[in-house]
């Protein structure tokens, strides 16, 4: 605890982000590439059944602390765990049983380009449950309706997709395991304005009703305004605030000022007040 | 209980039927129960139903899903037919997955297997005419650019010429003499072998000389050329095919012709009679150092005979082939990398044809030339 409250000392505490019941607990972590550091004494907390937005500037290492989380750039120091499992300390088969209980959205969707939509789907359920040709393709319907894809759309490849398919079907097969978090890289990033909104209600209905966790690096104002519970800023290789929206917004650090109080921030500021 | 599979009874209840489900009805857990419930629901098509979900202790979108699509398929859709039971995070579910039931396509349609070879045999037709004359409008295009550049010296790109020049040709060259030497002490060796039979082991100077000096060491040298350098020429363009460099050059109004294909074009046109020399050198080596190892031919009376037998003509022969050999690898290897379009897998696939395509006309164009010579008696 000691660690942590050091961590607190040096960034500013807001309320919210309670060790309490999280899903994710990040500690002292930090991260580099070569001397490059992007991240030290980093901690966070991600809450069950909330929807987590990160942001921050460019190259301020959001995906990359998506990723670090996600098992995919191990931490130069520092504790990841996911599940109460530190999941770089783990044994291969402890990481498996924890990597079935998340899903990810890449940036760009990642979906295998040489499988249908459908057959993405298909690929974690096949692979990771014993269930049968049928069922499994009948929770791949089921997945893809979820994610908002008409049922023809199973059939597609990912390159007959627009950008708004792409996402949806990398939220579908992200989904297919029913996992307990999902990561979502960018979601609304590149999607038009209508797009983006209704992604955002997918993922807040989807939060509602399967009770998922959702850890979300953004760039979008509106949707932190419209799906996100709780905020992390990331900022000078830390998470320099993290809370409720409203909380985080009165901090007093200049980027966020700045974030926050540019035009495009109070235009979503506007937006989101009823 | 975590560990208590997905199970269910069947039961009469008031007359209808009544399915109670039991245990953990999750993704992972419901393997095994779905052929048994698919049978359920056939056999019970067109009853009511009622499910009684106070057994299910955990339940996520899978099982949920099962049990409705059970649900819908068995019941007239009356009032006595209802689920029962549920907690309100299950019913919540149950609820959410309703309208999620459709079977949904999982592949594209195939239409039938003869008309899709028929189908396939007239695109392959279609598209190897289409190439054909895009690749020729494209070596027009090339020439054209190069006749544009002469009139206009200044704007010839000698920095990325010569910076092609040492990596496609001077980078490339040691792989090659290895090669070469290679190939040229195995062809000495094999001839030997044979000659040795007619006691006329002196002719393996003959065969050596001008076996490498014809074909061996200009045609090694293009294969490993095509291999090395056109299909880096087609990944290079191709990547900035699709990140849009070749668009964004045109808007600037810079010509790609002019500043990425001649320069590659030139540079291992320039480049190939010089690796070609070498490979032929480097391989006479390698045969005369099997000469004289395994055959006792010294070096001095390997070269005496050779002098003796060996006309300059076979050299000639051998060098004229080497710049249309670069300049068929170097187009081929631009243009494919200007036919990449959108993804990556399209890059892989054009720089799998440049290599392909290359060889194969490197072959073609040897042919000619060997017909060509015994022709003119050169």
């Amino acid at each position: 605890m000691s660690v942590r409250a050091n961590g607190m000392a040096n960034g500013v505490a807001v309320g919210g982000c309670d060790v309490a019941d999280a899903l994710i607990a990040l500690r002292d972590l930090k991260t580099q590439f070569g001397d490059f550091v992007v991240h030290e004494n980093l901690d966070l907390d991600v809450k069950r059944g909330k929807i987590l937005g990160v942001v921050g500037g460019s190259g301020t290492g959001k995906s990359v602390l998506m990723r670090a989380i996600i098992g995919l750039k191990p931490p130069s120091a520092g504790t990841v765990k996911v599940f109460n499992v530190n999941y770089y300390r783990s044994s291969e088969d402890t990481q498996l049983s924890v990597e079935r209980r998340w899903g990810v959205l890449f940036q760009g969707g990642a979906l295998f380009s040489s499988l249908t939509v459908a057959q993405n789907v298909m690929a974690p359920i096949r692979e990771h449950l014993n269930v049968t040709e049928d069922l499994a393709r009948d929770m791949a319907a089921l997945k893809i309706s979820m994610a908002g894809l008409p049922s023809e759309a199973g059939a597609k490849y990912p390159s007959e997709l627009s950008g708004g398919m792409k996402k949806r079907a990398g939220l579908a097969r992200a989904l297919a395991l029913d996992p307990e978090i999902v990561f979502l890289d960018e979601p609304t990033a590149g999607l038009d304005p209508i797009g983006a909104a209704k992604f955002d209600d997918l993922i807040v209905n989807l939060k509602e009703s399967l009770g998922l966790t959702v850890f979300m690096v953004t760039h979008d104002l509106d949707t932190l305004h419209a799906a996100c519970d709780e905020v992390a800023v990331l900022a000078e290789k830390k998470v320099i605030a993290c809370g409720a929206l409203n909380e985080v917004r009165q901090t007093d650090h200049p980027w966020i000022q700045e974030y926050f109080s540019g035009p495009r921030g109070r235009a979503a500021l506007a937006a989101g007040e009823p | 209980m975590a560990d208590s599979a997905a199970k269910f009874d069947i039961d009469l209840l008031d007359g209808m039927l009544a399915l109670y489900p039991k245990g953990d009805w999750r993704a992972r857990a419901v393997g095994a129960v779905d052929a048994k419930l698919r049978d359920f629901s056939d056999d019970s098509v067109g009853r009511d139903l009622v499910i009684d979900m106070s057994g299910v202790e955990r339940l996520d979108t899978t099982g949920a899903m099962m049990l409705q699509r059970t649900f819908h398929a068995c019941t007239q859709r009356t009032e006595a037919s209802r689920i029962i039971g549920a907690t309100d995070a299950h019913a919540n579910l149950l609820d959410q997955v309703r309208d999620h039931l459709a079977p949904c396509h999982i592949e594209p349609m195939q239409p039938n297997a003869f008309l899709q070879v028929l189908d396939r045999l007239g695109e392959g037709v279609a598209d190897a005419y289409h190439a054909a004359l895009q690749l020729m409008s494209f070596i027009g295009q090339t020439l054209a650019t190069l006749f544009r550049v002469v009139m206009r010296p200044a704007r010839f790109r000698w920095t990325s010429t010569f910076h092609h020049m040492e990596e496609a040709g001077l980078d490339a060259i040691p792989i090659i003499a290895l090669m070469s030497f290679l190939i040229g002490a195995v062809v000495a060796f094999m001839g030997a072998k044979i000659l040795r039979l007619f006691n006329a082991d002196i002719f393996t100077v003959e065969l050596v000389g001008i076996a490498v000096l014809r074909e061996f060491g200009v045609l090694l040298s293009a294969i490993l050329i095509a291999g090395r350098s056109g299909s880096a020429f087609t990944a290079q363009i191709g990547s900035m095919k699709i990140r849009e460099e070749i668009d964004a050059m045109r808007v600037l109004g810079l010509d790609p012709m002019e500043t990425l294909v001649l320069p590659r074009v030139l540079a291992l046109v320039i480049m190939m009679v010089p690796i070609a020399f070498i490979a032929d050198m480097v391989g006479l080596v390698g045969g005369g150092l099997v000469a004289w190892l395994a055959m006792d031919i010294s070096p001095a009376l390997f070269m005496a005979r050779f002098e003796e037998t060996i006309i300059l003509n076979h050299l000639w022969a051998g060098l004229i082939k080497a710049p249309f050999f670069a300049f068929v690898i170097a187009v081929t290897g631009c243009f494919q990398g200007m036919q990449v379009a959108g993804s990556a897998e399209s890059l892989g696939q054009r720089t799998t044809l440049s290599v392909v395509q290359s060889l194969f006309m490197v072959i073609v164009i040897d042919a000619f030339f060997a017909m060509f010579f015994l022709e003119i008696n050169f």
